[in-house]
């Protein structure tokens, strides 16, 4: 198993220097740190002297691979590659453009995210489960088709409507819960129970149809046949051998996103004011901050990967039919 | 008049003669065609597709630009042209687009939403809320409006389903004599729902939309049907113009996205190997980047390049084109992705089957074998893909759009125009129509879609028989 888990660690190592290299041409080839700086300073009365200053505060006055005026190795090793790129590696994430340390932030950030993140999950998956199985158990009436119909019209729906009017109805009209803000701990119930709410309404549509589909390709199978001819009653079909056997491919399609839960959602963050990474990244989008969303972009990545690890690991361990080679 | 075309015109309309080419080539093949008329044998699927055809035909007619002339040119000098851009369905809206107000109107207000302060001829101060400029103005007195827009209502009705009648008769007529059957008992076969088709569906949807739409156009000459935006815009015009833009990244990225899936595919699945390795290497790298940070550091960069260059671009129309097609290429390479995985598994599953292997033991050529037997094998996932990422790709732009790295900000976009109606939403009394307005259009367009979607699955997917 630890080998497994060694030798799947180190497959990422040549895409995470995949995602840096993209990342790296974006940020430094084709947008090179003189554009950053004319962005950031306002185009019209920036001076050469100017760009100069701002690229020197934050060490993007470097040459891009080889640095012809150091000496020795320094060669190789003063240059924006290994400065800005080669440190996520080791998760220094260095500073933002605006000089703020950006590991501290994410550090910071994160527990918002996850505030936010992790009920909306746990109660996205529960009430998606329920619901699809109760949709198979009325299978071919005429509730599954209207459940169908709209489950369609929920995904046909763009999030932002369900956010915007979401706060309109709760907060302006029937003030329930503020209308955005955060507090950490339990104070921050009010805060936090729209977006959750939300978040679980607008994954309805799309997490019923999964999971029905995968009830109904198991409801087929010969061991369900067995089971009802011994006699035993629907509900107890499927709550007692559908369930547990679907479980599998449930859970292998959710643990991916099980470390993409801390990167929050960048909607939802910003929409409710909550301080997690969503928002971070979209304030750094909109501030043009390059060194924030070069970081987060690394970040991302890092989870996702995680996600296919994890997800590898969860079918050797509840699929006995996988093994590990 | 001179003819304007801008990239995404050049492409969007390449694209409608490839796929009347397309169209052409699998009429003439009996399995395929019949594979298409299973699909539309379901009367959502062919409700679905009439509503889609329309907002294709309206982006459509939003993708031929002109530039008119100057007026009072002298005679033989080279002749001057307007700075603005217009298209075919600018002209087709006509007056109603230059009907712009001062400030937010409610839909039929005759006054302005809010009140301003004015002085009155003797001297007092008062807070009123001001006509406005161009809705009912051809109204006597403003207690005639109710009575106005029934009158107005019925005439758009029945001019409208005179309209449809007439183009229903005419295709009764055209199917009548493509089946020999005559054109009365072909009418009484669809009235009773009869047919093999579901052309009584059609017809309905096709008479109710013309009716909508003419109902919207012909109001929309005397009234803000749908009200008015922050400096007056008309938000019908606006909402009326975001069809292209939603539209066009729908369709679009999937002209970018499809060849790189396709030739990448079924070459990893095809040659194996190291290049198979490659492509897996390629696609997992950028799978394994956030989608939508991706698309926002790429676009990042984009707009910095714009901004450094402004002398790319003769107009603001065209720097706003320009955006859109970079926003296209960008979310067409990060999207491929997917659509290139099941490729792959398809080519190797398909390229062990023994008719293949036979064909390959005879000497057919890599090429041959790609022409004959895997890609009209691979068709069906294709199709899939391409229905289902349609919808997902228009809900993606009002993302975008929020979050500053969609189309250009001049440009009409149903994300646009939720992004400002955060704002409006804060305001008392709210300001509620926008939002509506592009909730309305958006949702139908993304609902046809994924009801197309689910028919065109349902049909294709070898494995749902």
């Amino acid at each position: 198993m630890m080998a497994y888990i060694a030798r799947r660690l180190l497959y990422a190592i040549p895409i995470l220097i995949g995602v840096n290299l993209i990342t790296f041409v974006l940020f430094f080839m084709v947008n090179s740190p003189d554009d950053m700086a004319r962005a950031q300073l306002g185009a019209k009365q920036t001076t050469p002297a100017m760009i100069e200053t701002w690229k020197a505060e934050r060490g993007y006055d470097k040459p891009l691979f080889f640095n012809n005026e150091a000496p020795g190795l320094v060669k190789f090793t003063n240059t924006l590659f290994v400065e800005e790129s080669l440190k996520l590696f080791v998760f220094d994430f260095g500073r933002s453009d605006s000089g703020r340390d950006i590991g501290a932030d994410i550090l910071e950030r994160m527990w918002p995210s996850l505030q936010i993140a992790l009920p909306t999950f746990a109660i996205g998956l529960i009430t998606t489960i329920t619901l699809a199985l109760l949709i198979v158990l009325f299978r071919g009436t005429a509730l599954d088709t209207s459940a169908m119909v709209i489950a369609v019209m929920i995904m046909s729906i763009s999030g932002l409507f369900y956010i915007i009017a979401g706060q309109v109805l709760f907060s302006k009209i029937l003030h329930w819960v503020p209308i955005s803000g955060y507090e950490s701990g339990w104070a921050g119930v009010k805060f936090v129970i729209l977006p959750v709410l939300i978040g679980v309404f607008a994954g309805l549509g799309a997490g019923t149809r999964w999971y029905r589909s995968i009830f109904l390709e198991e409801i087929n199978r010969d061991y369900v046949r067995t089971a009802r001819a011994k006699g035993l009653s629907e509900i107890k079909v499927l709550f007692k051998h559908v369930l547990p056997n679907g479980m599998l491919p449930i859970l292998t399609g959710v643990v991916v996103v099980i470390p993409s839960l801390f990167m929050g959602s960048l909607i939802m963050e910003s929409f409710f004011g909550i301080p997690g990474l969503g928002s971070y990244t979209i304030d750094a989008i909109n501030a043009q901050d390059f060194a924030i969303v070069k970081a987060m972009v690394f970040f991302g990545a890092v989870l996702y990967i995680i996600g296919l690890i994890l997800t590898d690991i969860s079918y050797t361990i509840f699929d006995p039919r996988v093994r590990l080679s | 008049m001179m003819w304007v075309w801008l990239w995404t015109d050049i492409m969007i309309w390449l694209l409608v003669v490839s796929l009347g080419l397309w169209g052409w080539t699998i009429s003439r093949s009996p399995q395929v065609k019949a594979q298409w008329i299973a699909i539309f044998r379901s009367k959502i699927a062919m409700t679905s597709a009439i509503v889609l055809l329309m907002y294709v035909s309206i982006a459509l007619l939003d993708s031929l630009h002109f530039r008119l002339a100057l007026p009072d040119q002298p005679v033989g000098e080279k002749v001057q042209y307007q700075g603005q851009t217009l298209s075919v369905l600018d002209w087709v809206f006509g007056e109603i687009r230059g009907k712009v107000e001062r400030t937010y109107s409610a839909p039929f207000a005759l006054k302005e939403h809010s009140s301003s302060i004015v002085k009155t001829d003797d001297g007092q101060i008062k807070q009123v809320a001001l006509d406005l400029t161009h809705a009912g103005s051809h109204l006597v007195a403003a207690e005639d409006r109710n009575q106005d827009i029934l009158l107005k209502s019925l005439w758009a009705i029945f001019v409208a389903g005179l309209l449809s009648l007439l183009f229903i008769s005419l295709h009764l007529y055209w199917r009548a004599r493509a089946t020999n059957v005559r054109w009365r008992q072909q009418a009484g076969l669809v009235l009773k729902g009869k047919t093999d088709l579901p052309w009584r569906t059609a017809y309905l949807t096709f008479s109710i939309g013309l009716i909508v739409l003419a109902w919207l156009y012909h109001l929309g000459h005397y009234y803000h049907v749908l009200g008015t935006d922050k400096v007056g815009g008309d938000v019908l015009y606006q909402s009326f113009k975001s069809v292209r833009t939603g539209v066009l990244i729908g369709v679009l990225t999937t002209l970018v996205m499809l060849p790189l899936a396709l030739i990448l595919g079924i070459s990893a699945g095809l040659f194996r190997g190291w290049i198979d390795d490659v492509i897996q290497y390629l696609y997992t790298t950028l799978n394994s980047i956030p989608g939508i940070l991706l698309i926002a550091a790429a676009v990042l960069v984009m707009q910095t390049m714009i901004m450094n260059n402004p002398h790319w671009f003769e107009t603001a129309t065209e720097r706003a084109d320009i955006r859109l097609l970079v926003l296209v290429l960008i979310l067409g390479l990060t999207s491929w992705t997917g659509l290139c995985r099941l490729l792959r598994a398809e080519t190797l599953k398909i390229s062990q089957v023994e008719y293949v292997t036979a064909a390959r033991a005879f000497g057919v050529s890599r090429f041959k074998i790609i022409g004959r037997h895997i890609l009209p094998n691979v068709m069906h996932i294709v199709l899939i893909a391409v229905v289902l990422d349609f919808s997902a790709l228009v809900l993606a732009e009002a993302v975008l759009s929020y979050v500053g790295v969609g189309v250009d900000p001049t440009m009409y976009s149903w994300g646009n125009m939720i992004n400002q109606a955060r704002l409006e939403m804060a305001r008392e009394p709210m300001v509620w129509w926008s939002l509506l307005s592009a909730f309305i259009f958006m949702f139908i367009l993304v609902l046809a879609a994924n009801l197309f979607s689910d028919r065109v699955q349902r049909v294709l997917d070898p494995k749902n028989n």
